[in-house]
């Protein structure tokens, strides 16, 4: 990374550019010159330089009209502009044009090396700030979303894919998987990372309210309408949006949503007036949009519009490799937030967890997990205190004396070997159940 | 041609103890021998009615072209009030990694701030000041160390703030600079 700072001086007269190419030097920085504008221009194509002085009046074109120039190229140029002839009218103008600062000739030298420093200041707290906030999206993408399955680094590979891109995506998953992580993931991945990611739960909104909602909408468009709103649309200008249970949109809607999809603009609810917004849309739904085109409840030119990229998350089921890491991170997301102690889980618990087929996906897991932090010894999270009901037989090709086995092990694991208590809550007495551990052969672990 | 080390370019009325001094001083800061000339040029073509002012940037090119031919590094010694087009005033100036400087003592006198003459004080802001101006013609940059004489300084209480000598990074540069220089 370049550490020292680069000035570049536009001067017509000799004898200022060289003052100034001295003084500069003595203090360490990097400095060019040009003797025009077309000549500072010319440099600036091809090279980037931190901090530009330049003259005001120049023969050809003029330092402001260049400024402008320079500006239109690289915005984040600092340019400072000096003149020999001081007017109120030029300074204020160049100011208006993004100048960082103005200075009359001849400077006082402690008025030239503050500014100077001010404008060193200036860059290299951009620097950091471009710095943390790309730090900030990295630690967000690599905590949030857990998993080392097939199946999930699948999806992340997809992610990277097509984060870059500008194209509507489709991410489908069941209930809880973890669509608007992935959204966040796609979104802060993207160049359009510094602009606002909006998200609308349109399952949540009836269909006025959603208009309002997306649209915005102007002072007295319906009762209630105190204020002109601006939408979810126009706030996302530059960013992305994202229609959560996308599914769920009328026939109205999605007419409307295929047009401002088709051209960026649109009109807030009660106002006639055409607003332009950039924005990129990714969508989710737990549903097969597929099928419902074809049964006619889903619009099929808005569904090719939307699905350019689909990216699908399989269930959690069908990546139980996952459990254990995701487990450890609710662990210590719950922990830290509670501010307790990290805990650990005991090996039933979390094989009863592989075991079971989570219908409500990861964010069921995050529920139990929680729960078992909250009702827990604060130690380790023992089976007992997972709210999971015996539910061997739901998926299960074993044949009944397997279930039996199993049903028997999981209660006696429930309740830690406690034969009276596993007697009574799978409802024969002690002696049988000890011959039932006998037939099937079981142990406590703790023997 | 064998370089004959430092010569100090001595322009009006200084006196001879705060030149012996001076030259002194700066045969301890650089390591070379340092011997005293006067200019015997005439300067009012350089003076400035509108500013005035002398234009520094073409005292300096008077320096190094009638005085550095014979020597290492030349410095020319003013007692007049010094400008260069952009700035309101300077202290001195030099070549970074040339031959030449200028400095003057007009700005460093504290009669010029309304305050009782003192000479010592005097001399040692000038000290500091043609040390300055020699470190950027033996390739030294300004100095972010309180310190160290070479830390800019665009008042005269910067200038006061300040040592006569070089900070340990300074010092390192220069020791490396004037081994080129002998080896050469």
């Amino acid at each position: 990374m370049k550490t020292t700072i680069s000035i570049l001086i536009v001067d017509d007269e000799e004898s200022v550019r060289d003052s100034l190419y001295n003084w500069f030097i003595e203090d360490g920085y990097e400095v060019d010159c040009a003797a025009n504008a077309k000549e500072a221009l010319a440099k600036i194509e091809s090279e980037k330089f931190d901090i530009i002085l330049a003259d005001i009046k120049m023969p050809g074109m003029d330092g402001l009209e260049m400024h402008r120039r320079i500006k239109a190229f690289d915005s984040s140029a600092i340019i400072i502009v000096m003149t020999a002839f001081a007017s109120v009218e030029t300074a204020v103008q160049a100011l208006k044009d993004g100048a960082f600062d103005y200075i009359t000739k001849p400077f006082d030298p402690d008025d030239l090396t503050h500014l100077i420093r001010n404008a060193a200041r200036q860059i290299s707290l951009r620097n950091e700030n471009e710095t943390l906030k790309n730090k900030l999206v990295t630690l967000e993408n690599i905590e949030d979303i857990v998993g080392n399955s097939d199946g999930m680094i699948r999806v992340l590979k997809e992610v990277e894919n097509v984060a870059p891109a500008h194209s509507s995506v489709i991410i489908t998953g069941e209930s809880g998987t973890g669509k608007e992580l992935i959204a966040r993931a796609i979104h802060s991945n993207s160049p359009r990372k510094f602009f606002p990611l909006v998200t609308v739960h349109c399952g949540a909104l009836s269909e006025d309210l959603l208009e309002s909602e997306l649209f915005g909408h102007e002072k007295g468009a319906f009762t209630g309408a105190m204020f002109n709103r601006k939408g979810r649309f126009e706030m996302a200008d530059g960013g992305t949006v994202f229609l959560d249970e996308i599914a769920t949109i009328s026939m109205k809607m999605q007419i409307e949503l295929l047009r401002v999809l088709e051209s960026k603009m649109f009109t807030r609810v009660g106002g006639n007036k055409e607003i332009k917004s950039d924005f990129r849309i990714i969508c989710a739904t737990n549903k097969d949009l597929k099928r419902m085109v074809a049964d006619g409840s889903f619009r099929e030119d808005l569904y090719y519009r939307l699905n350019v990229v689909n990216i699908n998350i399989p269930p959690l089921r069908d990546r139980k490799e996952d459990i254990p890491m995701l487990v450890t991170y609710f662990i210590k997301k719950y922990c830290t937030s509670m501010s307790r102690d990290l805990i650990t889980i005991d090996q039933a618990a979390l094989r009863r967890l592989e075991e079971y087929h989570f219908p409500g996906n990861v964010r069921e897991l995050e529920n139990m997990i929680e729960r078992a932090i909250v009702v827990g010894n604060g130690k380790e999270i023992r089976l007992k205190d997972l709210p999971i009901e015996t539910d061997v037989v739901t998926d299960s090709n074993d044949s009944l004396n397997e279930l039996e086995k199993k049903y028997i092990q999981k209660t006696l694991e429930k309740y830690d070997w406690n034969i009276s208590r596993s007697a009574k809550a799978l409802q024969i007495d002690r002696v049988t159940l000890y011959n039932k551990i006998k037939k099937h052969q079981l142990s406590s672990p703790r023997k | 041609m064998e370089k004959k080390g430092i010569t100090l370019v001595v322009q009006g009325r200084f006196e001879k103890t705060f030149l012996d001094q001076m030259a002194r001083d700066i045969e301890t800061a650089f390591g070379w021998p340092v011997s005293v000339v006067p200019l015997t040029h005439d300067i009012l073509p350089f003076f400035d009615a509108a500013r005035k002012q002398y234009d520094a940037n073409r005292l300096l090119q008077l320096v190094h072209a009638e005085y550095a031919a014979e020597s290492l590094k030349t410095i020319g010694l003013f007692q007049v009030d010094l400008f260069i087009p952009i700035l309101t005033y300077i202290f001195g100036q030099a070549q970074y990694n040339g031959s030449t400087g200028i400095a003057s003592v007009y700005r460093l006198r504290n009669e010029q701030y309304g305050m009782a003459g003192n000479e010592r004080l005097l001399y040692e802001r000038f000290r500091k000041v043609v040390i300055h101006e020699l470190g950027h013609a033996f390739g030294l940059i300004h100095c972010h160390v309180p310190i160290c004489v070479m830390r800019p300084g665009t008042y005269v209480e910067d200038i006061d703030q300040k040592k006569h000598f070089f900070c340990n990074k300074c010092y390192a540069e220069l020791e490396a600079s004037l081994k080129a220089i002998q080896g050469s």
